[in-house]
């Protein structure tokens, strides 16, 4: 049956996955293309004018505490609950931001002199571990200089003494 | 704020409202969740992580009869409302379990308003008196605690009459107090 005719095939069986395995893309879009029109014919819509949607500018709260600015629930008076205390003046700064700069200066326990006359302090005693013996030597003998001046002979380099015969 | 309106009335019946922080009682432990009391037309579920550094190994220590301070995660009118101890930072800010002691009592809406209005005068007056510490739920309960029984129930009976008072009989009643 060679055929010059090609027999005329059904849109269905030509719609058949193992149909369009053969086809190349062009057709299989316009193929695509064909069916979604016929799809999106079939459906209903209304042919009125597009209605505005109102905005509202309104937002409900139901809430009472964005109204009237409330304070936060927990307090302690006189020192009862130190802790509450400290959450108070944290809770209630994010209303007011005046608490913050106080808390910055209260944080120091300690002068910044004083912290100055103790790093100078700590430097040297830390310093000192990490000596070598020689230098330590050099430096009780520093110390030492300053209190009492009795030492001098001992502190000369000891020579090799030959033995007497 | 600019264009807030809001409308103030007496209320004595609570509604739950996201965000708010209230005080609860719990009634029920059910698994991981707790059930708490908070005033409203249902009780409102709290799980045992909602709590600072919770995990399912780090369970809370809360027992039936417990006063927990927390806020509402979930209210609205369809749900059941969800409460939680924790903020969205995951820091407890002082909610949580309130301690032993101290006295539990109910007033209206409208006088726990007042009450945390940023320059209360009651407030004011009352921190003047005695060392006490004081937890406000915006359900309208109130817990006091201060050093002995007597100093807190007389705070108590302060905030429950005024209500009714005026600013000169309270500073009156105050100024009597002050005096012993």
């Amino acid at each position: 049956m060679a055929g010059d005719v090609k027999t005329k095939l059904s849109k269905n069986l030509l719609r058949m996955k193992f149909m369009q395995r053969g086809l190349d893309s062009q057709t299989k879009k316009q193929l695509e293309e064909e069916e979604k029109k016929i799809i999106s014919e079939e459906h209903w819509y209304l042919d009125l004018p597009d209605l505005k949607e109102k905005e509202s500018f309104i937002i409900e709260e139901r809430s009472f505490m964005p109204c009237e600015d409330l304070l936060y629930g927990r307090m302690s008076f006189k020192g009862f609950n130190p802790e509450i205390e400290k959450l108070m003046i944290q809770m209630n700064s994010k209303c007011k931001e005046k608490e913050i700069e106080v808390d910055e200066k209260m944080e120091a326990d300690v002068s910044d002199e004083e912290m100055a006359r103790r790093y100078e302090t700590l430097v040297g005693t830390i310093g000192k571990k990490f000596m070598r013996k020689r230098d330590q030597r050099v430096l009780q003998d520093e110390d030492e200089d300053g209190s009492s001046s009795i030492r001098p002979s001992k502190k000369a380099k000891k020579k090799f003494l030959k033995p007497q015969d | 704020a600019g264009g807030v309106y809001w409308v103030d009335s007496q209320q004595k019946r609570y509604v739950p409202v996201k965000g708010d922080h209230v005080i609860g009682i719990v009634t029920a432990k059910a698994g991981d969740v707790f059930k708490l009391d908070v005033g409203g037309s249902e009780q409102a579920s709290l799980s045992y992580l909602a709590f600072e550094g919770a995990t399912k190994r780090n369970r809370p220590n809360v027992q039936v009869g417990d006063l927990i301070y927390g806020q509402f995660l979930v209210a609205n009118k369809d749900m059941e409302p969800e409460m939680v101890c924790i903020d969205s930072s995951g820091r407890s800010t002082g909610m949580g379990i309130i301690g032993q002691d101290g006295f539990l009592f109910k007033v209206s809406l409208g006088l726990i308003r007042k009450l945390l209005a940023p320059k209360c005068e009651i407030i004011q007056e009352l921190s003047q008196l005695y060392p006490f510490e004081l937890v406000l739920g915006m359900n309208g309960r109130i817990w006091v605690k201060a050093k002995t029984v007597q100093q807190t129930l007389i705070i108590v009976n302060i905030l429950e009459a005024c209500e009714y008072m005026t600013a000169e009989q309270r500073k009156q009643a105050l100024a009597k107090l002050s005096g012993n």
